[in-house]
């Protein structure tokens, strides 16, 4: 294992926590492939009872932002207030809100 | 001794004995797997037998009925008193005669705990339906190993013939039905294991053919187990994993 070129790739890993939840990014595994990798990230994220739905990604195959593009990227929503629904008073009778 | 239990005690016994020292065997592993990944999955299998084991040698206890617990039955018997089968006494060796223990193993283990759920003694079905689960993910995770060893590299399929011919002439022990397996079946608690049998070989030859592996030859079977007589490896386990209730009697924590 001390040749990073023979280690096998990482896959991200998503968990279910339960029905009508969506899954979420809980972390990494290294897996040869994606059958092993859905035995790993149950091994290693789901001891607890944590979920009921596993998903795998490799790593390799997810895109990210350039953070060298932030500033156009994210900035622009800073003073957009107006774009969050919280102008609207919720009766008290409305749970689950 | 074992012997001189009642048949259903001495029953649980037996199984309870075989989840305690495959336990311990695979914690053995704990920090040294080949990867962090596999020393997880390694030891949630470790926990998932010594949690089996704590139900079946608790059952013993009660069974019994002299007041010794599940921890008093694995901490404080000696070697000829354990009734496991050899072959979860076998040491882990490399990867490969690690997986390919617990793929004999696990498979004969499901359809055992499979048969065990319809018991008609409650107590160990409750615990067989339970562990059932357990044990299939077991079977599966084993199974996956011996194709990817098998069917990998020169090195790792050389290391998986080794490791499955070390441990198959310990196989037929755990169909063999000795006088305390034919008084639980009787009384309509136990299994009848040599039944097993044709379903064990079904699944253990598909997952050699996927592995493009070859079953080894038949030899002749190490028996022994059940009625105390262990290899040289049982004594060497239990000192370690008796150590603590032995310089420390009775210490808790």
């Amino acid at each position: 294992m001390s040749d990073p070129k023979k280690e096998w790739p990482l896959w991200e890993v998503f968990v279910r926590g339960k029905g009508g939840l969506s899954h979420r990014h809980v972390g990494s595994v290294h897996a040869a492939d994606a059958k092993m990798a859905v035995e790993h990230a149950r091994d290693t994220y789901t001891r607890r009872l944590e979920g009921v739905s596993l998903w795998v990604v490799p790593s390799a195959e997810i895109t990210a932002s350039d953070p060298g593009d932030a500033a156009a990227l994210f900035e622009p929503a800073e003073d957009k207030v107006y774009r969050h629904p919280t102008f609207y008073s919720i009766p008290d009778h409305i749970k689950h809100l | 001794m074992a012997r001189d239990l009642p048949p259903l005690a001495a029953y649980a016994m037996r199984l309870g004995d075989d989840a305690l020292i495959l336990g311990q065997r695979l914690s053995e592993w704990c920090g040294h797997a080949p990867a962090l990944e596999v020393d997880l999955s390694l030891a949630n299998v470790a926990l998932d037998q010594i949690g089996q084991a704590t139900h079946f040698l608790g059952l013993a206890g009660e069974i019994e009925g002299k007041g010794r617990d599940a921890d008093a039955l694995a901490f404080r018997r000696d070697v000829m008193d354990f009734t496991n089968c050899l072959l979860v006494e076998q040491p882990n060796g490399d990867f490969a005669q690690t997986i390919a223990r617990q793929f004999l193993f696990s498979h004969y283990q499901e359809l055992l705990y499979a048969a065990l759920a319809t018991s008609k003694d409650a107590r160990f079905a409750a615990v067989a339906a339970k562990a059932v689960k357990e044990v299939t993910y077991h079977a599966t995770l084993a199974s996956d190993w011996v194709v990817r060893l098998g069917d990998g590299t020169d090195e790792s399929r050389a290391r998986m013939i080794a490791g499955l011919d070390w441990m198959w002439r310990f196989a037929d022990e755990l169909f063999a039905m000795d006088e305390i397996d034919a008084a639980a079946l009787a009384a309509g608690v136990g299994v009848d294991k040599a039944a097993l049998r044709g379903a064990w070989d079904q699944r253990v030859d598909a997952v050699l053919a996927e592995a493009t592996l070859e079953r080894p030859p038949a030899r002749r079977p190490v028996l022994g187990g059940r009625a105390g007589r262990h290899s040289e490896h049982l004594g060497h386990l239990l000192t370690e994993m008796q150590f603590l209730q032995r310089a420390y009697p009775g210490a808790t924590w």
